[in-house]
């Protein structure tokens, strides 16, 4: 189809996609100067797709295959260091291997986009979906946005560059692995005039020239320290009003609206399922029949994982009876992940809901529209303090 | 494989991992051979592997302790395994690029302190398990998933590497030589020290369809004429050397052998 086609928006071509081929589109219309990567499935086919842009010369960029994971941060983080926009793309095991210079390019207050295609980390070996790898860089000092559609993961992209150039904080994007990088949707990619608008030519601050030399990242005595860690905590703080404004103009030059946290027939709910990433078409099937039964809830996605909008989800569970969190990641002795962040941003709220943890799945166990009907249905029967695993 | 080694299966084992033309079922064989004649008992063994198609040559299929470790650090698990049991006869079966890429400087130190180790390197010059894009062995001009316009990098001589960092023991065959490289296992395995074996295993799949190989055959007809001995490559020109590549035991100090220089000579 074409842009004439009546349900196209302006200035956008209507395509069938593959999740990592939508995420590849949206990194060649940032013109990123470097892309750096690793092989590791799933997300091996957004740089193999990258790689086939450059050969052809769509995406005028250095393409470097290295030898680990490792490498490919570094070398973007020597890219970023250098001025200029950088990519790279991991998964699981690679993400875990990258963790050390995740911490360096945050510490340096680099402006870096990424991809992870959400993946199991072993052992033992898994390669489906799972968010035990990114979950478990929540530390490091990245922005993390989670996506549940090929879609999301492109226009993520495209956001994450104006975020991180805002706020020189980097920003890790997600999809799903499989589900989301593996399946093809119906998608809008932009002319690359409109993402050009959106997302001007980018001009470093501080960078590696050899006519105006200068010492990134040297050793800092423990008060200077402390400082630049303020100021990255800061940072992310801001993140939440960047974040707002750059959705809000996406959404007036695109037309697709995103949030932090997104909601559905959470009005008049006074049972709220809170999900993540691709999971949460499963759980709008649920809810939807559940409506239909006369079951009063609704759903919070979130998309924004750190900072974590701990402000809005205080608001969206304000008098609600219970929240029931759908976790795909485990911090062993402590339960789901993202319950132990949704409860500590209600700690001391008044009016909190009982929230329940629930650990729907690892490591791409199937979960159905019926696995979540039941959870919700039998609510009542959830522990309010112990995480609950499915038979 | 061969009926009479499928005593060295595990149980349940009954299907090839490998795809159709590759040369890891071949090499699976002739190691599986090696031990047979060397009568070793699989129980006082221990094969360990990374990530990728090679890495499938023991795990799970070795009737015998398998250790399928992360990818890149298969001889790094080895070294600690070896050290707390050091009668553990202990093989490494990986590809090139877990070994030479991810895992390539667990190699050159495993070299350098001459780890007693087997280490069989299943070079197929491509990743093949993620889709073929290109390894630090990839040939130069080689089409790959990810140099789509030929790769623009020279690739690793993996026996001039471990030979470079220390290694005492290296050695060069093809699939297409079975015999030859079943001796130079059973010799490896005879010895303490570290000693490493590089395999040229076609990858039909990945590598071979994208470089106009149109057949399974083709890429096993390329070996047989491409892998010379150090004689046979002197007796070459200049010219023809080009495209041969030097297998044998090229380096072997405790026999003073050393091919490398006898194809120079």
């Amino acid at each position: 189809m074409t842009s004439q086609d009546p349900v196209t928006p302006a200035r956008h071509v209507r395509e069938m996609l593959l999740g990592s081929d939508a995420v590849a589109h949206g990194v060649r219309l940032c013109r990123p100067a470097v892309v750096s990567a690793y092989p590791i499935t799933p997300q091996t086919h957004i740089i193999e797709t990258l790689s086939e842009m450059v050969d052809r010369g769509e995406l005028p960029a250095e393409f470097i295959k290295v030898e680990s994971e490792m490498s490919a941060i570094a070398a973007c983080l020597g890219a970023v260091s250098a001025g200029v926009r950088a990519f790279t793309a991991t998964s699981s095991q690679g993400l875990a291997m990258m963790h050390e210079i995740l911490h360096w390019v945050a510490g340096a207050r680099l402006p870096l986009v990424m991809v992870n295609a959400n993946r199991a980390l072993g052992a033992p070996w898994n390669i489906w979906a799972d968010q035990s790898d990114s979950l478990s860089q929540r530390d490091t000092g990245w922005l993390q946005l989670y996506g549940e559609t090929a879609q999301e993961a492109l226009d993520g992209v495209i956001i994450a560059y104006r975020v991180t150039e805002a706020l020189r904080v980097p920003v890790m994007v997600m999809l799903d692995g499989f589900i989301g990088s593996h399946t093809m949707e119906p998608l809008f990619i932009p002319d690359p005039g409109l993402v050009d608008d959106y997302l001007p030519p980018y001009t470093p601050v501080d960078y590696l020239d050899p006519d105006n030399p200068l010492t990134l990242c040297a050793a800092t005595a423990p008060d200077s320290f402390y400082e630049l860690k303020k100021g990255h905590a800061r940072a992310m703080e801001r993140a939440f009003d960047v974040l707002d404004k750059t959705f809000a103009e996406f959404g007036d030059r695109f037309g697709r609206r995103y949030a932090a946290v997104e909601t559905a027939g959470t009005d008049d709910a006074e049972i709220l399922v809170l999900s993540t990433g691709a999971l949460t078409g499963t759980v709008r099937v649920a809810l939807d029949r559940l409506r239909r039964q006369g079951v009063p809830a609704g759903l919070l996605k979130l998309r924004l994982v750190r900072p974590f909008p701990r402000w809005q989800l205080r608001h969206l569970l304000t008098g609600r009876r219970r929240v029931i969190v759908l976790n795909r990641a485990v911090s062993y002795g402590a339960g789901g992940i993202l319950t132990q962040e949704l409860r500590a941003a209600c700690c001391g709220m008044a009016d909190a809901p009982a929230i329940h943890d629930v650990i729907v799945s690892l490591g791409g166990k199937e979960v159905y529209p019926e696995t979540i009907e039941e959870i919700v249905v039998r609510a009542d029967e959830l522990s309010p303090d112990e995480s609950v695993w499915r038979p | 494989m061969a009926r009479d080694l499928n005593r060295y299966l595990r149980p349940g084992v009954s299907t090839t991992p490998f795809c159709p033309g590759c040369g890891h079922g071949i090499l699976m064989n002739i190691i599986l051979r090696a031990i047979d004649e060397l009568r070793l008992n699989l129980d006082d063994m221990l094969f360990v592997s990374g990530i990728g198609c090679a890495a499938w040559i023991p795990s799970p299929n070795f009737n015998a302790d398998t250790l399928h470790t992360l990818h890149g650090r298969a001889i790094a698990f080895a070294t600690g395994a070896k050290a707390f049991n050091p009668q553990l006869k202990t093989m490494v079966i990986s590809g090139d690029g877990d070994l030479a890429s991810i895992g390539g400087n667990h190699l050159i130190h495993a070299a350098r302190r001459d780890t007693d180790l087997t280490v069989i390197c299943a070079n197929n010059m491509i990743y093949g398990m993620t889709g073929g894009q290109a390894a630090p062995t990839t040939p130069a001009g080689a089409i790959s998933a990810t140099t789509g316009g030929g790769n623009p990098w020279a690739p690793f001589d993996l026996c001039r590497l471990v030979i470079g960092a220390g290694a005492g023991y290296a050695a060069r065959f093809a699939v297409t030589q079975p015999l030859e490289l079943k001796e130079a296992i059973k010799e490896v395995l005879g010895f303490t020290g570290f000693g490493f074996i590089e395999v040229l295993s076609p990858c039909p799949t990945q590598y071979g369809r994208r470089n106009d190989y149109g057949a399974v055959t083709d890429m096993l007809e390329d070996l047989r004429r491409r892998c010379v001995t150090a004689d046979e490559m002197k007796r070459l020109t200049g010219t023809e050397r080009k495209d041969r590549i030097l297998t044998g035991v090229l380096h072997d100090e405790r026999n003073e052998r050393n091919e490398m220089e006898t194809a120079r000579a």
